[in-house]
């Protein structure tokens, strides 16, 4: 069952199959934002429907470049035999 | 009767029998020690125990309560976890280390007095730092090396603040802190660079990936959650931790983007990670301080289990490098599986354990008024999904096919890798259970809608933001820059200083000393030894010649003939006469 699991996630011919599963859980979660109680929040952001999706995409937006441009241009990133 | 059984003690103890075993016997005496200190722990209530003086100072062995009792879980359960992981490693050595290692680690949890802790702690960074020397070859050396000079110096800042602090209040004992003072800031010092906040992390980093495969899986449980625990006791409320706590949530974030090796990437998630727990103790309030800890607690269970998951690739293939492996998920489904489950949990995917800890560390920040704290903190789980998650699964067991021959790594291995996941979901979906043995009562519910919706929403855009930047995110073959880059450098310059400019000075100097000063006093020595030889030694010696020659001429009158010294008496009698009379 494990292995079958695994295969769905890694097997090319699933691709399609998976962007489909994919799609449908991320409509269903943001619509439920939508639809969901907010009497009790703890921060202001939590009172925004869809605040989650949209936080998530920017976050991973800005951690992949903005870590990449202190990487590339920040010049964090040596070569590997750089302490040698 | 023994009052309770110290169960740091049993792993010490136990630690030295280990070398009189062999095979299976040595297998089932390591965890028969391991089951013997979960059942001390388990028969802990809390008070006071091992209380003894020694020069009139109350040493305390035994702090037992609720938090030392929730640490002592976990550890004992990692450390159950960590041997069965580590039963196939050979050599005694290894297993002793790593006993005394985690041995140490519930020394500190149950130190009442600052001088007990000090010697965990040291036995702890001795311990732990033979885990990478075990690793053998010169990368390993030099990071045991550098780990452990760290370590010395983080030892050395605390024992110089426990003496400080001994010397104001005259007083070893160890709990909360009153800010300000050298001491406090030393003793600060030396515990946060064991929990690897930066610009005191790059031990973690460094070391932790050059360890051996066992030994890195119990690091990445003791050394940082032993200092959040110190910190919980000394430190709850301290405002500079909040922040310094979320700048490493996102730290560990952005230094994971550019790592290539396994291990690294999920070294600078503990340090992120540990982040939330900082940030935690900053905050001080029941809610933070609960969080805080079962944030620990959580942790070092599914990171133990990443740590597992990766070393187990790294067991099988001999790569590490993230542009070495891949395609993997058809040779290895239940270790990827596995790893998920481990992944899944430090992302905070609800029903899995970091989603109610983490929330918990999140929600006393925004309800303590540090909105901006638990955006970062937000920020930085949609990054440990990204990598965690997807990157390092993508390109460890995705990806392009390397070629690789592997296999699912031995048994006892997905043994143990099963237990640490069937805890994180038992966490996840019960979290009463470790609810109940935080600090204070919990009066916070997990699983409410907006929770989940916010929580998932979060993470899919994540992975979405992931399937479309995937290019963006490919690993390559670098290393990257940190603070240990001060050292490392700053060591070559040094040498460098001293072989050269250092050496030169001498030179120059002994140059200068020997024209200038050496020689004009050579001479003046010469010309000394000369008057003394010609002047001083010749007016001696001519008095001496002379008053022996003027001796010689005095003898000749003693003649020793009586006629002779008779006509001497009547000459000298004729010349006092005539004196007399003329």
């Amino acid at each position: 069952m494990i292995a079958k699991l695994v295969n769905f996630f890694g097997d090319p011919q699933y691709r399609a199959q998976r962007w489909r599963l994919f799609v449908i859980v991320m409509a269903i979660t943001l619509m439920a934002d939508f639809l969901v109680r907010r009497d009790h929040v703890e921060g202001f952001w939590q009172a925004i429907p869809g605040w989650g999706a949209l936080y998530g995409f920017i976050a991973c937006f800005l951690i992949i470049f903005f870590s990449k441009f202190l990487g590339h241009q920040g010049k964090l990133m040596r070569r590997e035999d750089y302490y040698d | 009767m023994i009052e309770w059984g110290h169960p740091g003690l049993v792993y010490i103890f136990g630690a030295l029998l280990i070398p009189l075993f062999k095979g299976r016997l040595r297998q089932g005496y390591l965890l028969l020690v391991t089951l013997l200190a979960l059942s001390a722990v388990f028969s802990l209530s809390p008070g006071q125990y091992t209380v003894f003086s020694y020069t009139g100072k109350e040493i305390v062995l035994g702090q037992v309560d609720k938090l030392s009792i929730l640490f002592a879980w976990v550890f004992s359960l990692m450390g159950l976890i960590g041997t069965v992981y580590a039963l196939q490693v050979r050599g005694a050595g290894e297993h002793v280390a790593a006993f005394l290692y985690v041995g140490s680690a519930l020394g500190v949890v149950f130190a009442g007095d600052f001088l007990s802790l000090f010697l965990f702690w040291e036995l702890m960074a001795f311990a732990s730092a033979y885990l990478v020397f075990a690793q053998g070859g010169k990368a390993a050396l030099a990071a045991g090396f550098r780990y452990l000079l760290v370590h010395i110096a983080g030892g050395l800042c605390l024992l110089g603040g426990i003496v400080l602090h001994y010397a104001d209040t005259g007083s070893i004992q160890f709990g909360p802190l009153t800010e300000g003072g050298a001491a406090f800031y030393l003793i600060l010092a030396g515990f946060i660079l064991n929990a690897a906040v930066p610009p005191l992390n790059a031990w973690l980093t460094d070391a932790y990936p050059e360890a051996t495969i066992t030994g890195a899986v119990f690091m990445s449980a003791f050394t940082t959650k032993t200092a959040v625990y110190v910190l919980l006791r000394g430190f709850p409320g301290t405002e500079v931790l909040i922040w310094l706590g979320a700048v490493m949530a996102i730290y560990g974030v952005i230094y994971a983007v550019l790592e290539n090796d396994a291990r690294r990437l999920l070294a600078y998630h503990i340090v992120s990670q540990v982040g939330y727990m900082v940030a935690g103790v900053g905050i001080g309030t029941e809610m933070a301080v609960n969080g805080a800890s079962a944030h620990a607690f959580a942790h070092i269970l599914y990171k133990g289990l990443l740590f597992m998951g990766a070393g187990a690739v790294i067991h099988v293939t001999g790569r590490r490098k993230l542009t070495e492996l891949g395609g993997l998920y058809k040779q290895m489904p239940v270790t990827l599986f596995l790893y998920m489950i481990g992944a899944f949990s430090i992302s905070a995917f609800p029903f899995f354990s970091g989603f109610v800890s983490k929330s918990m560390v999140i929600a006393a920040a925004a309800g303590d008024g540090h909105s901006l704290i638990a955006l970062m903190l937000i920020l930085a789980s949609s990054g440990t999904f990204l990598h965690t998650g997807l990157k390092l699964p993508y390109y460890m067991f995705f990806g392009k096919d390397s070629g690789l021959k592997a296999k699912e790594p031995p048994t006892n291995m997905l043994i143990a890798m099963t237990m640490a996941a069937s805890l994180c979901l038992m966490i996840g979906i019960f979290p009463d259970l470790l609810y109940r043995l935080l600090p204070y009562s919990v009066d916070f519910h997990p699983y409410t809608g907006v929770h989940i919706t916010e929580t998932m929403g979060l993470l899919l855009f994540t992975a979405l933001g992931f399937a479309l930047f995937l290019k963006h995110l490919d690993p390559e073959r670098t290393i990257s820059l940190d603070t240990d880059w001060f050292y490392r450098t700053g060591a070559r310059w040094l040498m460098w200083f001293a072989r050269r400019p250092l050496t030169r000075y001498e030179e120059v100097v002994s140059d200068f000393s020997n024209s200038l000063v050496l020689k004009p006093h050579t001479a003046i020595a010469t010309l000394g030894l000369w008057f003394d030889q010609h002047i001083v030694d010749g007016v001696v010696n001519g008095v001496a010649t002379g008053l022996i020659r003027c001796a010689t001429q005095l003898r000749q009158l003693q003649s020793g003939i009586l006629s002779r010294y008779a006509l001497g008496i009547v000459a000298g009698l004729v010349a006092c006469l005539l004196y007399v009379f003329l």
